[in-house]
């Protein structure tokens, strides 16, 4: 079967985003007062092929543990569906 | 003593450290290609600045998967020297051979220009010339050198020592924790630094403060040779 999983990489909430910082400030000047807070991360999406779903649960996570994310500053969520041919 | 000084595809500080072994010790150094599957040859093995596979996912990402790193990691098993400028520093965290992250510097912009370090600690293999408390000055020239490390892991480094060098008090170009400029493993094998010690070797290029970084392993390696 081939999936699609789309994964979305963020800092953990311990470390500091200087990019998210500059941003919120960016959305105060233009008077949204509402934004607490922003948290800039990275999109990614992944076409595979897997036997089953359980497999391309294992090869994701397996990939965002190695290289997709710096598990000593970033984490981690995915959403994983089936895709057509 | 036999120096490698590696080549990814993106680094571009590779020439500066040969000429800087040149310089500072006399020595000559192999330019080394990351497709290398050995290093065993080698006393020293530097991992340049640069942009190695254009910093694409993150600085290092890629290049830690490289042939030659397996080697890197090898030798550095074995005890061999092994020391990453800027972006060969970003490359050994990524890889695990030294603790911590680099992320974007916290101003978000790239910083070129001379620091102004505190030696930290003078007892390593690549520090012996200096003195601790020693301020010195060597070019910075990053976007991606805000070190982390969780408190844990900075409180487990400062009690063994692994804190070599500091940015001097309010002169913090990137926002690093405790003001980290440069590592070292437990071992003392294998050091990273954001700074650029091959580019403060004589007086002319602004600062001569690096050459004690070769010098001192130079003489690490003279004294492990006159043991073997």
């Amino acid at each position: 079967m081939n999936l699609l999983a789309k994964i979305y990489v963020t800092l953990k909430g311990s470390v500091l985003d200087p990019q998210g910082a500059a941003v919120t400030h960016a959305l105060h000047a233009l008077s949204y007062d509402a934004v607490r807070d922003v948290r800039i991360g990275k999109y990614m999406e992944v076409t595979l092929s897997a036997t089953d779903e359980t497999q391309a649960h294992e090869l994701v996570r397996g990939m965002c543990e190695r290289l997709l994310t710096n598990p000593v500053i970033e984490t981690y969520t995915y959403e994983l569906a089936e895709v057509e041919q | 003593m036999k120096c490698a000084v590696v080549q990814f595809p993106g680094s571009n500080c590779d020439m500066d450290a040969v000429k800087a072994i040149n310089h500072a010790i006399g020595e000559s150094a192999d330019i080394v290609w990351h497709t290398v599957a050995s290093l065993e040859a080698y006393d020293l093995i530097i991992l340049p600045g640069g942009f190695a596979y254009g910093d694409y996912l993150r600085a290092g990402a890629i290049a830690r998967f490289s042939a030659v790193m397996e080697a890197v990691a090898r030798e550095a098993d074995r005890g061999k020297w092994v020391m990453g400028i800027c972006n060969g520093f970003q490359v050994l965290t990524e890889g695990g051979l030294l603790p911590g992250a680099l992320r974007r510097n916290e101003s978000l912009q790239f910083r070129s220009e001379i620091a102004t370090l505190e030696v930290v600690n003078a007892e390593t293999a690549f520090t012996r010339h200096y003195r601790a408390g020693e301020t010195i000055r060597i070019p910075i020239a990053h976007g991606e050198g805000n070190y982390y490390a969780d408190e844990q892991t900075l409180l487990r480094m400062r009690e063994r020592g692994q804190i070599i060098f500091r940015y001097a008090r309010e002169h913090n170009p990137n926002g690093s924790v405790d003001d980290i400029a440069g590592v070292i493993n437990e071992r003392g094998n294998v050091l990273g630094m954001m700074p650029h010690p091959e580019r403060a070797v004589h007086e002319r290029l602004g600062s001569a403060d690096g050459a004690r970084l070769f010098t001192s392993i130079f003489e690490s390696w003279r004294e492990a040779y006159a043991k073997r």
